[in-house]
């Protein structure tokens, strides 16, 4: 099976099955709620029937509700203990449980004579469905912290008890999703988790990098046993269910390895990235969200080479306004505290088709109306943009890159739309850095080529060496049957670079490079030895460029 | 009354952990404090009420403190603000 890796790292263990266990618990009913379906299926579901209307047993009822709080917490407290880390999760739900409004969603329910358990349940789908409707992705997912808190009450209700582990041995949790206290309070001999939901930014997810146990998502667990083998790899997300002893085999040596390179990387975090002869190199990571600029960081990134600004476009019905962009970019800047962040105006194509945009499908889209094609055409967009972009620029370090530049004609007019750009901020009487550097993301062959044209003209380069590759290859990158012809180790492509870096340097402009070549630590020696000193790439590749960085010499 | 203005600097805005540990320094105070961010208000003895007010990163935030113990319990907003700005 194949799923999303969001923790990397080998685990082998036994599958130990949380749905079967809440099943065998006899707390789940299965199916949908009547009034939705938020909850997942394995949430225990009311049973139904209201108290009688009499204030005794209603009061009773209060305080069995309050009893339960006091259960809960202890437990929590308990949990918190061993949670190391991850104690500062569990101390959200402990304030959760006294919340004078969660208390008030229940006790209100239970003097509506709801029993208690009915209540908690009810006052959980209306928290959760409060959480679930915002439009922040971190916000939404706090939805499992309130779910969370809802079993543990009703499992205290029910006079249940948490599952233990099984039995000796190695552990791998498998389960539909994941609570932060069911990531915490296994103990270490949980070695991996496979889940069918849950995001990146899911307490499983963050909680299972911090312990720095591998972790795979979006898997379908159906099919999975209590004691079935598994092996699973959190970085590519393939899940093996009873592997054969020739894979356990192969697991267990990548597993040693990992854990030898792990060592070995994290000693490199905070060192700086100087070659043996004191060059120093500039380390930075493309990002595409908020969320990635965490990660980043924790990898020992300088600051941002490309920051994608796809996404802000995507997965909506209208164009993001001037003030949504600029609060985005506003935020990137902020975290970086000063360190320089690169943002890359608006690269899309017919290859990804945005409704609202009416970009008709193409026969060669790469070779048709994108990027810098399509802002050129569309003033007010790529306006907007800008403006939003500039006006970000007090916030920190900030540079604007345009993409599929083809010769120097589009960037000086693309020159030109930041100068209205510009001029309708002074006229806004709105403050923006003055000297924010622009530069030319180089992708197309012809631009490559007329490098030293462009040189004096733009304020930096950045290769970007996925589309240089599928340019002057001819090779669409998307193909797979000519999957083998994609080489960005071509003399072809080599010799651009090498042209670009050349030019680059002659005119006095910094050149990076964004593309995945260099994020390959098998390249960078080669790029070093071309005169490459900025490097911007995935952030996980950080620690594995420096180390290559680190041991080498330029003369 | 006392009225403190912090901007919010995490980049995912306001996080469940520090909220929450908002919310308990507020409680070691008598003062009634409260938070305002835009046109929304919250009290600040409920996380979920601060949760639900979805405070993004770069916003700014008001914090309204009245009662006996106001100028004490600003010194500490502010100390809580500076100290732990960055992580945010």
């Amino acid at each position: 099976m194949k799923g999303i890796g969001v923790s990397p790292g080998i685990a082998i263990g036994r599958a130990w099955v949380l749905r079967a266990k809440a099943r065998a618990a006899g707390t789940r009913s299965g199916g949908a709620l009547p009034d939705g379906g938020l909850l997942p299926n394995d949430y225990p579901l009311p049973t139904g029937g209201l108290l009688p209307n009499d204030a005794t047993v209603i009061e009773r009822e209060v305080d069995l509700y309050r009893g339960a709080v006091e259960e809960a917490a202890v437990s929590l407290e308990r949990l918190m203990e061993q949670a190391g880390d991850a104690a500062e999760i569990l101390g959200v739900q402990l304030e959760l449980l006294y919340d004078p409004l969660w208390e008030s969603e229940v006790i209100d329910r239970i003097r509506r004579r709801s029993p208690a358990r009915e209540a908690v349940l009810g006052a959980t789908e209306r928290v959760m469905n409060m959480f679930l409707e915002m439009e922040d992705a971190y916000m939404r997912e706090r939805s499992a912290d309130i779910r969370d808190m809802g079993n543990r009450l009703v499992r205290v209700l029910d006079g249940g008890a948490l599952d233990a582990l099984p039995g000796e041995g190695e552990w791998i949790v498998v389960a539909e999703e994941l609570t932060p206290s069911d990531t915490i309070g296994l103990g270490s001999r949980v070695v991996g988790f496979v889940t069918q939901a849950g995001g990146a930014t899911s307490h499983a997810a963050i909680v299972a990098r911090l312990r720095g146990l591998p972790a795979v998502t979006g898997v379908s667990t159906a099919t999975v046993a209590d004691g079935d083998w598994v092996a699973l790899d959190g970085e590519t997300g393939i899940v093996l269910v009873n592997p054969s002893l020739a894979e356990l085999g192969e697991y267990s040596l990548k597993k040693q390895a990992f854990a030898e390179r792990r060592r070995l990387l994290a000693t490199l975090k905070d060192r700086e990235a100087v070659t043996l002869d004191g060059v120093r190199i500039e380390l930075l990571a493309n990002i595409g969200s908020a969320a990635d600029m965490e990660v980043s960081l924790a990898q020992g990134a300088e600051g941002v080479g490309l920051l994608r600004t796809e996404l802000l476009f995507m997965d909506r019905d209208t164009l993001p306004t001037e003030e949504e962009q600029f609060q985005f970019y506003k935020r990137v800047l902020l975290h970086a505290a000063g360190r320089p962040v690169t943002i890359r105006t608006l690269d899309i194509g017919g290859d990804k088709p945005l409704p609202y945009m009416d970009l008709m499908p193409e026969a060669n889209p790469f070779l048709g109306y994108r990027a810098i094609r399509i802002c050129l055409d569309r003033p007010a967009l790529f306006l907007t943009q800008l403006r939003a972009i500039l006006r970000a620029s007090i916030f920190g370090k900030c540079r604007i890159m345009f993409p599929m530049i083809s010769g120097v004609r589009e960037l000086l007019q693309a020159k030109a739309f930041v100068a209205v750009a510009q001029e309708d901020l002074r006229a806004a009487g709105q403050p923006f850095d003055e000297a924010v550097p622009v530069g030319v993301m180089i992708e197309i062959p012809s631009a490559a080529l007329t490098a030293d044209v462009l040189a004096q003209t733009a304020d930096f380069f950045s290769i970007g060496t996925n589309d240089l590759t599928q340019y002057v290859l001819a090779v669409d990158r998307m193909n797979e049957q000519i999957a083998g012809l994609y080489d960005p180790y071509h003399p072809a492509v080599l010799r651009l670079i090498r042209e670009v870096i050349m030019q680059g340097h002659k005119h006095g402009i910094p050149v990076g490079m964004c593309g995945e070549l260099a994020g390959d630590p098998r390249a960078t020696e080669l790029l070093l030895g071309m005169g490459l000193r900025e490097f911007s790439m995935t952030a996980g590749s950080i620690p594995l460029v420096k180390e290559v960085i680190l041991q080498f010499k330029t003369v | 009354m006392i009225s403190k203005t912090y901007t919010i600097l995490a980049l995912e805005g306001m996080h469940a952990r520090p909220a929450t540990a908002m919310v308990k320094l507020a409680k070691q105070f008598q003062s009634a404090i409260a938070l305002k961010y835009g046109e929304k208000s919250a009290k600040l003895n409920s996380l979920l009420a601060v949760l639900a007010l979805g405070i993004k990163g770069g916003a700014t935030i008001v914090v309204d403190i009245d009662g006996a113990d106001e100028g004490a319990a600003a010194t500490a907003f502010d100390t809580f603000f500076s100290a732990n700005l960055k992580d945010w």
